[in-house]
């Protein structure tokens, strides 16, 4: 490509009309954030932003255009890419939405392996969340400690399925393989080492004098605002919404497991000025979510029944003709819904993978206005926006 | 706060727009019914105010592309938050010209993925207040997720064929062989010079 | 497309080198200058997707990057190695080459993953470059998907060694055609 081609296309006279005495910058795509690959048109008056306009379509990869040109099972590990921090949750999204379409039932030794391995990878993807969250903020030291622990989960789950990041491990029917013997005391003894962890991190982070003065009482997002755009999971319960799939509407195993759904509502405290919906909140309800992923995994290892780990599938999966399902599983950053069409064929007709990112993006602008450029990096952070869900 | 029934829900809204409303799909997995393109924002106004609909999340809009029927059918999916229940509905758009009203003025959630729609199927909303495309580049030719969509062979001038490396690795085989040298009996040798001197005299005249 | 013998051969590995401790070049400053070079190579953070949570991974505490003196630096201007991790995209591209064309010489290019290798198994999505050497000349290539810290952290030991047999004379890479046309960057349209 030659270099005299490097030129932006012409964006939209929306986004670029720019004010007397305004600044636009160019906030990404190649920026030092784990987010991802995501630009940011900001206009600015010194350090005050009048709007941030979010740019996505970095890492668009065609999933779901994809989803039709290959086999139902085929598909399994382009579902990990869709979500790559939380791969489990994708799996079992696609698994249950095809399992839907062709009435499996799925043995429940399976539904226990499938939580537990999606409950750690909860874990996980809260501590990448946590960990650039505190980055971003600027305290650097907390993110090389959640990639310690976050070493730690990815040697339990190499043993589970053979894999550290894109997992492939549920299957059309159950899960790929079964818990090797030893595997439960090693998980018992990472679980209490992990205990500890958070209560350090509390004292570090969660209550540190900076970070609520950053966080506290930015970017307040009243639940009606929240519900009326879209936004889902940690986002939407730190908004005040008492809302969780695993328990509302729940699914698999999780009728089994008592767990607490953490709620924001001002824990930032008085003293801070912390509201329900700022960013600690967001921030917070993921803490308390890692403390109750740890008691559902608890929970998982006492009571795994024996048994089959697959259902018998059928070796051609071919659903009926013209059917279509939707499946809604509680991810890590919120409620993910596959929506898979057939036409009876081998390859399915639609795959859609609706997630809690990208409808996100869609409240940035609205809430950029007032903010300062720092204060949108907390925000971005605060929502945990990943940029393959968003792209697909 | 009773969650309704697929059935309880069509027939409500049945009662209230009569023909807009479509039958209710035979349940083969997920019941759906279509709403007519013209009342697709008055059924929405009256989705989120009615007290026993209440729905306050468009948890999904999407589409599929059917060029048999000629139609790309846009798919809706709702959701209450207070009543704790989901349907979909779906709203067929002329494939020639595709276009719908946009939902944007009822729950924001639909502006990003009505923009989502426009980018991948080509399907226009009117009213929406920002409908660009958004993942794929602005400059991009066609829409890709339509069933009849090609790739135009790359974008700007990256090319999107890449060798196959076997292919390369059987040219390396090739090459390696054709070097080595063919043995060459004697008598063509000698035949050579004797036939290049008749043909000197020839130039040289 | 590379079809010929010569733009195959590469980087042939030479096993000799890496084991001992008596270099080829008898230039002791050319053998400071090379191990101090190699010794601070900084890469540039182009994680892209799943291979950039690897990237990340290698450089945390278990497989340290850190300890081969290379950090991680934000911008191409203070790095002079690009580890490209990750899938590229057609949207991503233009930006991928801006910023290896504003990375300054010497600059070595690591692509990371099956995805920057060849496209990975995104060959049949539409928006996705078929390997990042496409547009930008690649040295060192590590298979996987994603590859293990283990396996990245070998790949960037393969740079570290291709800086050590380098000679000051040849300042350029070797055998790679220039990318630069020596056209200036065009303005972007108001």
């Amino acid at each position: 490509m030659a270099l005299d081609q490097i030129t932006m296309t012409k964006v939209s006279d929306r986004v670029l009309h720019q004010d007397l005495g305004e600044m636009v910058l160019n906030m990404g795509p190649q920026h030092p954030s784990t987010h991802g690959v995501i630009n940011f048109i900001v206009h600015a008056d010194g350090e005050v932003m009048k709007r941030a306009i979010p740019e996505v379509g970095y890492l668009h990869r065609a999933i779901e255009k994809i989803g039709e040109m290959v086999s139902y099972n085929g598909f399994m590990p382009y579902t990990d890419r869709v979500d790559y921090l939380a791969a489990m949750f994708a799996n079992e999204g696609y698994a249950i939405a095809v399992e839907k379409l062709m009435n499996l039932q799925v043995p429940p030794r399976a539904h226990y392996l499938r939580a537990i391995s999606c409950e750690l990878n909860r874990i996980a993807s809260h501590l990448i969340s946590i960990g650039s969250m505190a980055m971003d903020i600027g305290a650097v030291t907390p993110f090389p400690y959640a990639l310690r622990e976050r070493e730690s989960i990815n040697d339990l789950i190499e043993a589970l399925c053979g894999a550290r990041l894109t997992y492939n491990y549920h299957r059309i029917g159950g899960v790929a393989f079964d818990m090797p013997d030893d595997w439960t005391p090693l998980c018992r003894k990472w679980m209490d080492h992990f205990d500890k962890v958070l209560d350090e991190w509390d004292r570090l982070i969660s209550r540190n004098e900076i970070f609520l003065q950053r966080l506290a009482g930015l970017a307040v997002i009243p639940a009606e605002m929240a519900i009326s755009y879209g936004l889902v999971g940690p986002n939407l319960r730190g908004s005040g919404v008492d809302f969780d799939l695993r328990r509302d509407h729940p699914y698999g195993a999780y009728p089994d497991f008592k767990f607490e759904v953490p709620v924001g509502k001002g824990h930032a405290g008085a003293r801070a000025g912390g509201t329900a919906g700022d960013c600690f909140d967001r921030f917070y309800c993921r803490v308390l979510e890692c403390r109750q992923s740890v008691a559902i995994v608890r929970q998982a290892i006492d009571k795994l029944p024996p048994g089959e780990f697959m259902a018998k599938v059928p070796k051609k999966i071919r659903p009926e003709a013209w059917s279509e399902a939707q499946s809604r599983i509680e991810a890590a950053r919120g409620e993910m819904a596959y929506y898979v069409v057939s036409d009876g064929g081998e390859r399915a007709y639609r795959v859609r993978a609706r997630t809690g990112s990208y409808l996100a993006m869609g409240i940035i602008e609205d809430l950029s206005k007032g903010l300062m450029i720092a204060d949108l990096v907390a925000l971005i952070a605060s929502l945990d926006v990943v940029a393959p869900e968003i792209d697909r | 706060m009773p969650a309704l029934t697929a059935e309880q829900i069509h027939q409500r809204l049945s009662a209230k727009f009569g023909d807009a409303i479509g039958p209710l799909s035979p349940p083969k997995k997920d019941p759906h019914f279509t709403i007519a393109p013209a009342k697709l924002l008055e059924v929405c106004r009256f989705l989120k105010s009615d007290p026993e609909l209440a729905i306050d999340f468009l948890q999904d809009l999407t589409a599929t592309d059917h060029p048999k029927d000629g139609v790309i059918k846009v798919v809706y999916h709702f959701y209450s938050y207070k009543h704790r229940h989901l349907f979909a509905a779906k709203v067929h758009a002329d494939r020639a010209n595709p276009e719908l009203d946009s939902l944007d003025p009822v729950w924001k959630s639909a502006n990003w993925m009505e923009r989502e729609v426009f980018d991948l199927f080509g399907v226009s909303f009117k009213g929406h207040p920002d409908l660009r495309r958004v993942l794929l580049p602005e400059d991009w030719v066609g829409h890709p997720l339509r069933k009849d969509y090609s790739e135009a062979g790359g974008y700007r001038d990256i090319s999107n064929v890449r060798d196959n490396p076997l292919d390369l690795y059987l040219n390396l085989d090739r090459m390696v062989k054709a070097q080595k040298p063919a043995p060459a009996p004697p008598a063509p040798a000698a035949a050579a010079p004797a036939a290049a001197k008749p043909a000197e005299p020839a130039k040289g005249a | 497309m590379a079809t010929s013998m010569d733009e195959m051969k590469g980087y042939q590995h030479d096993p000799g080198a890496s084991t001992a401790l008596v270099t080829t070049s008898t230039n002791v400053l050319e053998n400071l200058i090379n191990w101090s070079r190699r010794s601070s190579m900084f890469y540039l953070l182009f994680g892209l997707a799943c291979c950039g949570i690897e990237l990340m991974q290698t450089g945390g505490p278990r497989a340290d990057l850190d300890r081969f003196g290379s950090v991680p630096r934000a911008t191409p201007r203070q790095s002079d190695l690009m580890i490209v991790a990750g899938t590229l995209t057609y949207k991503m591209a233009i930006r991928c080459k801006l910023l290896y064309e504003q990375m300054a010489d010497p600059k070595y290019v690591i692509s990371m993953g099956s995805c920057a290798n060849c496209g990975g198994l995104f060959q049949l999505s539409y928006s996705v470059v078929k390997g990042v050497d496409k547009i930008i000349p690649v040295d060192v290539y590590v298979p996987g998907c994603p590859p293990r810290p283990e396996a990245l952290t070998e790949g960037f030991l393969r740079v570290q060694e291709l800086v050590k047999r380098e000679k000051q004379k040849a300042k350029h890479r070797p055998q790679r055609a220039p990318t630069d046309t020596g056209a200036g960057y065009a303005v972007p349209e108001a």
